[in-house]
């Protein structure tokens, strides 16, 4: 019994933490991408956007700051209605298996080294949950997110969101291998699943993609270590793109493609469940940067091997957060901008991209790795 | 008990209960705009009037799609374990690690060629 009374304390300090990253982090970046997207896209475009929503019964605008805030509050009161041919239970499951694997996926995310508070002895570290699985637990919870959007697909029971399912099961799938096939040099190099040690190792060698740490002014650099810069470059590549496959976003939204499908599966939601997979959406697109982020752009580690994890003292522990943070929204809106200056692939392009070319690139990439790791062995 | 995984019990927990709740207030708060009729109830398609089966019949390249993907993913499921212990192999220098992943590999990459020579991957016909 008191073993159980010390278990559930122990929970205290991951509620804090979860609390803070979901409802005080993701959800509101939720809410601002979804802004920025909308600024963005103007500016790429040459229009205005929204720019007049500011604090409510005053003249104050604030460049449109308070759109997303308004926005909630109007899903929340528009009619919940749910059409007559649908399959209910189904109907109403589907945005919530949407949102909960985007959202649980952030457990195992570092959004910083360890925070040192003043009066406490031990350092907190800035993980929810610091499993030794944690990308086999990403994949694992990440493909559950197909089941929502299947299944919002085809409870509605309806022609186009039907479509809009079968293809966006049988995308998110195929860009599921190469993603998994993607992470494979890094785990290769790293040697650890744990996303915490990945990051750790990356600040003291140098981010995964920039290999380069100083010794007072003079940059240090392994030869092997410029080699692997070849596989893990493409890596990168093959990965963001599967992200966007993943995420279905543009280049690869053809599961809501508007032209064709109206708005694909979720055609037949409105208000806050036709939101929910909203949040869902871009939660899935915080949170996939927050893992490119983690895996080749050093995690929350500054660059060359500055600063430390923050063990011993608060202010490089927050400037850690902070740089995580900061890498996330250059990441975000790399996502926007790319969404707003390609066009959309044909089915047959994007089957093809992912089967033919990045399988067997990823496969050659991750044979190139091991030999490279093999010929240039350190000590 | 392992307790590494109690913050994902409660992680799950709060993700849902939001999902949950925020469900549940839509359907408190949200007001209804209209009675509900017969063209209300009916499948949206851009306006017009539904036709044909809810549920068309489908090419069968999805299922294909699907049963490769099985294949595939399991495929890399078996390359993890040797990527992590791969620094391994090479601080011993064992180069039988490599040839043996070469092989395996290769087997399935045949099976993929055969896959992509039947035309299983081919959408644009």
């Amino acid at each position: 019994m008191l073993e159980f009374f010390s278990q559930l304390t122990g929970l205290i300090e991951p509620t804090i933490k979860i609390v803070g990253l979901v409802f005080l982090v993701i959800l509101p970046m939720v809410a601002y991408s979804v802004y920025a997207e909308r600024r963005f896209s103007a500016i790429l475009q040459d229009r205005v956007g929204p720019n007049r929503v500011g604090i409510p019964f005053t003249k104050v605008s604030l460049a449109g700051l308070g759109q997303p805030m308004a926005d909630g509050l109007k899903f929340i009161l528009k009619e919940d209605f749910t059409p007559d041919h649908v399959r209910k239970v189904y109907y109403w499951l589907a945005p919530a298996l949407t949102m909960v694997p985007a959202l649980l996926t952030c457990a195992v995310l570092p959004f910083g080294g360890y925070l040192k508070l003043p009066f406490v002895d031990d350092p907190f570290k800035l993980v929810i949950a610091d499993l030794d699985v944690g990308i086999l637990f990403v994949f694992a919870i990440a493909s559950l997110g197909v089941y929502g959007i299947v299944l919002a697909g085809w409870a509605s029971n309806s022609k186009y969101p039907f479509l809009g399912g079968v293809r966006s099961s049988s995308q998110m799938i195929s860009y599921e291998i190469s993603l998994g096939l993607s992470v494979i040099p890094i785990l290769m190099i790293y040697g650890d699943l744990n996303l915490s040690n990945i990051v750790q190792q990356q600040h003291e060698q140098g981010w995964a993609l920039l290999p380069i740490t100083l010794d007072g002014f003079k940059p240090v650099v392994s030869m092997r270590d410029l080699l692997l810069l070849i596989p893990l470059f493409i890596s990168f590549i093959i990965f963001v793109t599967s992200l966007f496959a993943e995420t279905n976003r543009l280049p690869f939204d053809l599961p809501e493609c508007e032209t064709e499908l109206v708005a694909g599966y979720h055609t037949e939601y409105s208000s806050m469940k036709f939101a929910l997979f909203f949040l869902g959406e871009y939660a899935a697109m915080i949170i996939g940067s927050g893992f490119a982020v983690t895996l080749f752009l050093g995690g929350w580690s500054l660059p060359f091997g500055w600063g430390t994890n923050g063990e011993d003292s608060l202010f490089w522990g927050l400037v850690n957060v902070g740089t995580f943070f900061t890498k996330v929204i250059a990441f975000i809106l790399f996502f926007i901008w790319v969404r707003w200056s390609i066009p959309r692939f044909r089915y047959d392009q994007l089957m093809r991209l992912g089967w033919v070319f990045f399988f067997e690139i990823a496969l050659v990439n991750i044979l190139l790795t091991a030999a490279i790791l093999m010929l240039f062995r350190q000590g | 008990m392992n307790t590494d995984y109690l913050p994902i019990l409660v992680q799950f927990l709060i993700a849902g209960g939001f999902a949950a709740v925020t469900l549940l207030i839509s359907v408190v708060l949200g007001k209804t705009a209209q009675q509900r009729s017969e063209v209300k109830d009916q499948a949206y398609e851009c306006g017009m009037l539904p036709i044909g089966e809810t549920q068309p019949r489908f090419s069968v390249k999805f299922y294909l799609v699907a049963m490769l993907f099985v294949i595939f993913d399991i495929e890399v499921v078996f390359l993890y374990p040797w990527a992590v212990s791969f620094q391994e192999f090479v601080r011993d220098g064992v180069w039988v690690a490599f040839y043996s992943m070469l092989g395996f590999v290769g087997i399935l990459f045949l099976a993929y060629l055969y896959a992509l020579k039947k035309g299983a991957l081919r959408w644009s016909d």
